[in-house]
C-alpha cells in the first residue's frame, strides 16, 4: 500500500474510511477547524474502497454524540484512538437504528421544526446513500440535505 | 387493536384493514336509531386545529351513536396554544380528560407527537400535508362494499396526485392490498416522485394525463379537488379544472359498472348530473364515514362487535 503523505499523530483520533470526497463534511460538523489541528488526506487510495479520505485530529477524542453525527456521513469509517503515536483503540462507526437529535428536519412544516419538547428522530431506510426519514413527518432526507441539517 | 394509535395508514397490517371493514358493516346494521351502549361512559376530545366539517362531525356522530361522549376545542384561535401552550402540553392535558383523542393540525407529523404524549389512543385526522388515515379507511371500505374486493380492482385517481392530503395514502394502501393503479392528472399536479417510488415497489401504477383514454379500463374513478391556488393564474386553472371534470357524457365510455368517489367538497370535478346516476358514490362514501369510525373506535378502545 502506498505510503500516506502526512504525518502521524501523537495523541488524538484518526478518521479512516470516510467515503472520498467527505472529509470536508466530517471536518464541519465536528467542528473541527474551531478547536483543533488537523490533517486531512483526500482521495486516498485504499484496498477495501478504492478510494478514501482520512482525517486526523491532533489531540482530541470523540464524544458518542459525535460519533452518531460521523455515522451521517460516513456510515463506514474507523476511529482509532491515537496514544504515543500507536493505535491505542480501533473501532467502526455503528449505525444507530434510530437519529435522534442529531439532524434537523429539512421540512419546515415538521412539528419537530416548531417549539415543542422533543427531538428530531429519524428511522434509517439506507446506508448507501445515506437516507434517513423522519418519524414525524416522514419526509426522506440523503446526501447533502442531511449534511446541511447536522445539528 | 386495543390501546393501538392511529397515525398513518402503514401502522395497520391489510388482515386489521379487512376486520375494520367487518366491523363497521356490522355496527352499520347493529346501530340504527337509537344507537347501542357499547361505549358508554367514554369520551372523545375531538381536537382540530383546523377546520373540518365531515370528519369532525362523523367522529363525533360515530361517538354518539356508540353511547359515548365527545369533548372539543370550540375555537382553535382563542385556546390555550394561541396563548402561547406548546401541543404536547395540551395534548397532556386532554389526555386526561379523555379515554381518545381525535386530531388535525395544520402542522405534519402533530398527530404523532400527540401520540408520544397521550397515554390514551390517538387517531390522526390530517395532519399538514401528511396522512389522513380514517379517510383512507372509509375510501377502502367503499370500494370493498361496491366491488366486493380491492384486489385486481382497477383504479383511477384523478386530479391534484400532488397536494391533496387523502391521495398519497390512498394510493399507497391500494397497491398493498393488490389493486391496480391508475395515475390521472395535469403534469404539474402529477404525484411526488417519492411516492411514486414507494408505490412502484408493490406494482407499476400506469400514469396518464387524460382521463377520457383510460376510463374504459376503469372499476372505480376517485377524483379530488383540483385548488385554483395551485396555479399561476385563473385561465390556466380553468383549462386543466375543465379537461377533468366528470360527466354522464365522459362516464357513459367507460365499464358499465364504473363508480365515482370523491372525498368532497368537490368544487366542480363532477357535475352534479351525475349525482342521480348509477355510477354515484360520492355520498355513500361520506356516510361510510360513520360506520367506519365507529368500528376504529370500539376496536381501539377494547370493545369488540
Amino acid at each position: 500500500m502506498e505510503e500516506l503523505k502526512i504525518e502521524k499523530i501523537k495523541e488524538g483520533t484518526v478518521i479512516d474510511h470516510i467515503p472520498k470526497g467527505n472529509a470536508i463534511n466530517v471536518i464541519k460538523i465536528l467542528g473541527i477547524c474551531s478547536d483543533s489541528s488537523a490533517s486531512i488526506g483526500i482521495n486516498v487510495p485504499s484496498s477495501r474502497m478504492g478510494s478514501k479520505d482520512i482525517i486526523k485530529i491532533e489531540g482530541r477524542s470523540l464524544s458518542a454524540t459525535e460519533i452518531a453525527k460521523l455515522s451521517m456521513v460516513a456510515p463506514k469509517a474507523t476511529i482509532n484512538q491515537i496514544r504515543n503515536y500507536k493505535v491505542e483503540i480501533k473501532s467502526n462507526v455503528d449505525l444507530p437504528e434510530r437519529v435522534i437529535g442529531i439532524v434537523r428536519c429539512i421540512n419546515t412544516r415538521c412539528i419537530t421544526r416548531a417549539m415543542e419538547p422533543i427531538k428530531s428522530e429519524f428511522y434509517i431506510v439506507a446506508s448507501e446513500p445515506m437516507t434517513i426519514r423522519c418519524i414525524y413527518c416522514e419526509i426522506e432526507m440523503n446526501g447533502n440535505m442531511i449534511h446541511d441539517n447536522i445539528i | 387493536m386495543t390501546g393501538r394509535d392511529i397515525i398513518s395508514i402503514s401502522d395497520l397490517s391489510i388482515e386489521e384493514i379487512f376486520e375494520i371493514f367487518g366491523a363497521a358493516e356490522r355496527l352499520s346494521k347493529a346501530v340504527t336509531g337509537r344507537g347501542i351502549d357499547l361505549l358508554k361512559g367514554r369520551v372523545l376530545a375531538s381536537l382540530f386545529f383546523e377546520p373540518s366539517t365531515r370528519t369532525r362531525l362523523s367522529f363525533e356522530s360515530a361517538m354518539a351513536k356508540l353511547g359515548g361522549t365527545s369533548i372539543s376545542i370550540s375555537d382553535p384561535a382563542s385556546s390555550s396554544l394561541s396563548k402561547g401552550e406548546t401541543l404536547a402540553d395540551t395534548i397532556k392535558i386532554i389526555d386526561s380528560y379523555s379515554d381518545v383523542i381525535v386530531i388535525r393540525h395544520p402542522k405534519d407529523g402533530a398527530a404523532k407527537l400527540a401520540s408520544r404524549f397521550a397515554e390514551h389512543p390517538v387517531i390522526n385526522a390530517g395532519d399538514g400535508a401528511g396522512q389522513h388515515p380514517t379517510q383512507t379507511l372509509l375510501d377502502l371500505f367503499t370500494m370493498w362494499k361496491e366491488k366486493k374486493e380491492i384486489s385486481g380492482l382497477n383504479v383511477g385517481i384523478v386530479g391534484d396526485l400532488r397536494y391533496g392530503r387523502t391521495v398519497h395514502s390512498l394510493a399507497i394502501a391500494l397497491v398493498r392490498m393488490g389493486a391496480n393503479l391508475f395515475l390521472i392528472s395535469p403534469e404539474e399536479l402529477a404525484m411526488p416522485s417519492h411516492l411514486l417510488r414507494a408505490i412502484s415497489v408493490e406494482s407499476s401504477p400506469k400514469i396518464s394525463n387524460s382521463l377520457e383514454r383510460i376510463i374504459p379500463n376503469l372499476d372505480v374513478v376517485y377524483a379530488t379537488r383540483i385548488q385554483k391556488e395551485r396555479f399561476p393564474d385563473e385561465a390556466e386553472y380553468l383549462k386543466v379544472a375543465d379537461s377533468y371534470k366528470i360527466n354522464a357524457k365522459l362516464l357513459s365510455k367507460g365499464k358499465e359498472d364504473v363508480i365515482v368517489m370523491h372525498p368532497l367538497p368537490r368544487v366542480n370535478e363532477i357535475d352534479s348530473e351525475v349525482d342521480s346516476t348509477k355510477y354515484a358514490k360520492y355520498f355513500d362514501q361520506a356516510k361510510n364515514g360513520v360506520p367506519v369510525r365507529m368500528a376504529i373506535l370500539s376496536k381501539i378502545l377494547g370493545e369488540e362487535y
